[in-house]
């Protein structure tokens, strides 16, 4: 009798075991509202197998309950992303075998609402504080007439040379954004560079060839220079058809730019933008021609191709710089040493964490603290 | 000039001619090279491998034909181990040219697996604006793929029925030839916390480290090596496999060539003093 | 008030989506994808500008004779081609890609065949640049030359092959017994080694640098600050 009722309560510990348990119902955290989140644990039976689980759910007020979504098997949470905020709503679980399924209890009533502030992004919140502070308090400080340092940058030095030389050479001058469009940051930084070299090639009366990838960025670049030919007081000298569109694809781009310096030889080559592979082919082809190259970027996998084969290469955060450098006003300059100041704190608190980190090794006890300081300061 | 200087400033028509060489012979002569399968790339097969079958994993074909030689061998060779693995397969793509590419492979390892197409695997095709499909996926595929690439509604393929966002996505492949890897990594990975594997190119590939370290990626193949190696673990040799002996040869070929140039530059400086 | 309206536009749409990224309550939570979906909007429609300037500038070099002009005349023949051969897929079989469709025999045989054949010139183009500037002219440029050396044996097969060659060579020597060393594949991982461990810390610093750069030029930018990239002065 008694070996009867053992392996009764194990078959019914066999069984529960398979009935998935439902362990929160809970509103989205950080979102706007119509999701709420359902977790779950599960033993699936190894013996069978499973197919996934299904989602059931009941508004207050509907009658019954339907389907409204699947979740992968190992699965243990699903959003459900269709609710109504501010409406009660009771769910189950239903593990689905090949050939059998297995129902959970009945959830707690739960409601989906928006909320106004993103807790998680907390500390992009404190950071972006911190580094806009820093930037508007210097400059504020530059505007009051505080001197400030800002070290020589020999690529941007050396633009004067090379429209220079390529005005003495006779020949024309190719600028190139590479692949970049207009939401990438450093195109804008590139176009305050294209601004300084009109004006310069419109002085000189040389010839400015800007072949273009992205037709926006074409729009802002035929813009800027013809701006910058009207300051250098030589409007007749632009034309629209030295700007042109050549494609949006990238090794047509490569070749289309390459014929362009095959033909027209150009005496001074300026890279500044975002590059991808193409870099190097283009590079290359200008270092044959003789001309001087110049480039900038912030794609940093492309850095070393420019470095190897131009003469002078802006690295990275050296484009932002560049109009602040080109255009030393004491805003420019102060939001230059905002950024300066920030990087410090950021390296600071580098080497703070790491020793932090490596301390815990040593003291276990302080694991907890600092996973609670590395889990504040995952963005999301 | 002498002869030290004259090798310094080499003809570049010089290296070009035995680069060339050393290209294309390799080629022609099929040599298998052994393959030394790396950590990275064994965490990709791996995430895979692990993956109950009838999950769903999502391939992203963000490069297009320039890339082909080194992506499109990881793509097959990933192909084939979703298929043999019975994994549902959905494709989709951010380089517009780069979605026929998609197409010829699966219609090429599917066969070998019989896999039919809307039971087993479907190409949803190109959008504009990857930026904006990534974060909408999150909510709901169906917003931006209401149909596949030719215009069949997705509810009536019946495993993409139960597909709504990356809740139901297993993994996500990307193989990436410029920048959407990262914008994978920060909107799928960062925001709605999809599992992700990268392959890239091999310019690329180096980007993508600092994500492996983070473990905001499972696994990255990279370059014409990493195609090899995810050939070498799915047992079917391919045009990786094949391209290794080419590689190697002309990785030997630029160390000499840098040893050639070093040497002329020494024994220049030296006699200029 | 010309040069005053678009910085006015400026700094309420990047106020507006600092904002967005904070609040995900609506109106504000959805914005950013509203904006990114009018940017894709737009970014569709300024194709036609590009297609406008380039048929444009081809258009004049042919009727100006300028020399070149028949590469002009060949640029223009493959878009119009590729554009009606694109239509009559669509039309013919649903979506220019479908196999077997006059396009994607277009995309096969000829766009595939060009894209690589460009990408693939980086190999020679490699050589040059490595053959010019791996020159171990100070104690930086040396080591830098070293890791170059390392990363590529490392990378490939040859690697292996090289140090088992060199472990078999010092086994040549009387007294040394190295053989379980061959496998250690010593190449792969120094260079698995500098992936991880150099490249990946001096890619971290100047990108952090990178991104400090450009949230100071997106400030500087959004203040109205930083103006070089508007038409007014």
């Amino acid at each position: 009798m008694t070996k009867i009722f053992l392996v009764l309560l194990s078959l019914i510990a066999i069984l529960q075991a398979q009935v998935p348990k439902i362990l929160r119902v809970y509103d989205k955290p950080n979102d706007s509202g119509k999701a709420i989140i359902i977790e779950w644990r599960d033993e699936p039976d190894s013996t069978r197998s499973i197919v996934g689980y299904e989602i059931y759910r009941r508004a207050a007020d509907e009658d019954s309950f339907y389907n409204i979504g699947f979740a992968l098997p190992l699965s243990t949470s699903y959003e459900d992303a269709s609710t109504t905020d501010n409406k009660d709503y009771y769910y189950y679980v239903k593990a689905v075998y090949r050939d059998t399924s297995f129902v959970s209890d009945l959830s707690l009533p739960v409601r989906s609402y928006a909320q106004w502030f993103h807790k998680r992004r907390l500390n992009v919140l404190v950071f972006a504080i911190i580094i806009c502070g820093l930037v508007i308090w210097y400059t504020e400080r530059a505007k009051k007439g505080e001197k400030l340092y800002v070290r020589r940058i020999s690529g941007l030095d050396a633009i004067d040379d090379a429209v220079g030389r390529a005005t003495e050479m006779g020949r024309p001058i190719l600028f190139s954004f590479g692949l970049g469009v207009i939401t990438d940051v450093v195109t804008i930084a590139a176009l305050s560079i294209l601004r300084k070299i009109a004006r310069k090639s419109a002085e000189y009366q040389t010839k400015l060839i800007v072949p273009n990838y992205d037709p926006i960025v074409m729009a802002a670049a035929q813009e800027t220079v013809k701006q910058a030919y009207l300051e250098a007081g030589r409007p007749d000298l632009y034309n629209e058809n030295n700007l042109p569109f050549l494609t949006s694809d990238q090794f047509g781009y490569a070749a289309g730019v390459d014929g362009i310096m095959l033909r027209e030889r150009p005496g001074a080559v300026f890279w500044q933008g975002y590059f991808f592979a193409e870099s190097l082919i283009l590079a290359e082809t200008g270092h044959s021609i003789g001309a001087i190259q110049i480039a900038g970027t912030t794609a940093i996998t492309q850095l070393p191709f420019f470095i190897a084969a131009c003469d002078y290469t802006l690295i990275g955060e050296e484009m932002y710089a560049a109009s602040c450098y080109l255009n030393p006003e004491p805003q420019m300059l102060g939001s230059l040493k905002g950024e300066d100041t920030a990087k410090m704190i950021i390296t600071i608190l580098f080497i703070v964490l790491v020793l932090f980190a490596t301390l815990t090794k040593l003291i276990p006890s302080l694991n907890n603290l600092y996973l609670k300081i590395f889990d504040w300061f995952t963005a999301q | 000039m002498n002869f030290w200087q004259r090798l310094g400033a080499l003809d570049r028509r010089i290296i070009y001619t035995v680069v060339g060489l050393a290209v294309a012979l390799p080629l022609l002569l099929k040599i298998i090279m052994p393959i030394r399968v790396s950590e990275p790339v064994l965490n990709a097969y791996k995430t895979i491998d692990e993956l109950p079958a009838g999950s769903v994993v999502m391939i992203s074909i963000d490069y297009d034909a320039a890339s082909e030689p080194e992506l499109q061998p990881m793509l097959i060779a990933v192909l084939r181990h979703c298929f043999k693995k019975d994994l549902k397969v959905i494709l989709t793509g951010h380089w517009a040219l780069g979605l026929p590419l998609g197409e010829m492979a699966l219609n090429k390892v599917a066969a070998e697996y019989n896999k039919k197409y809307g039971v087993d695997y479907v190409n949803l095709g190109y959008r504009p604006g990857y930026s904006a499909l990534m974060v909408g996926i999150g909510r709901e595929i169906r917003d931006f793929f209401a149909t596949d690439y030719r215009g069949v509604p997705l509810d009536s393929f019946p495993f993409m029925r139960t597909v709504h966002n990356y809740n139901q996505i297993a993994v996500l492949v990307g193989f990436e030839a410029g920048a959407t890897g990262d914008a994978w990594v920060q909107f799928a990975g960062a925001r709605f916390g999809q599992k992700i594997i990268l392959g890239a190119t091999g310019v690329v590939a180096p980007d993508l480290y600092p994500y492996l370290q983070a473990r905001q990626i499972c696994g990255l193949i990279s370059g014409l090596q990493g195609a090899a190696e995810y050939e070498t673990l799915v047992k079917s040799i391919g045009t990786a496999t094949l391209g290794m002996p080419t590689q190697s040869i002309l990785h030997g070929l630029i160390i000499l060539f840098i040893i050639i140039g070093n040497i002329s530059y020494f024994i220049t400086r030296r006699r200029k003093k | 008030m010309r040069n005053q309206l678009p910085l006015i536009i400026v700094f309420a749409t990047g106020l507006l989506v600092i904002v967005t990224f904070f609040i995900p309550h609506e109106p504000f939570g959805s914005l950013e994808q509203r904006f990114l979906v009018w940017y894709s909007i737009v970014a569709g429609f300024t194709m036609l500008l590009g297609l406008d300037s380039l048929v444009r500038y081809h258009l004049i070099k042919i009727r100006d004779r300028r020399s070149g002009w028949g590469y002009s005349l060949v640029l223009l023949s493959g878009l119009f081609v590729t554009l009606i051969l694109g239509f009559y897929s669509w039309a013919r079989y649903q979506s220019p890609f479908k196999l077997g469709s006059p396009f994607m025999y277009l995309y096969s045989y000829v766009i595939i065949p060009l894209q690589a054949t460009m990408f693939a010139l980086l190999a020679f183009f490699i050589a040059s640049a490595a053959y010019r500037a791996f020159r171990a002219r100070t104690t930086a440029a040396t080591l830098l030359l070293v890791s170059a050396v390392l990363v590529m044996l490392g990378r490939v097969p040859l690697g292996g092959w090289l140090w088992q060659k060199i472990v078999s060579l010092i086994d040549l020597l009387p007294g040394t017994n190295l053989s379980g060393l061959k496998g250690l594949e010593v190449f792969a991982r120094i260079s698995d080694w500098i992936m991880d461990v150099p490249q990946t810390a001096a890619k971290r610093g100047i990108y952090i640098g990178i991104v400090l750069g450009g949230i100071a030029m997106s400030l500087r930018i959004i203040l109205g600050i930083e103006r070089s990239y508007t038409s007014g002065s």
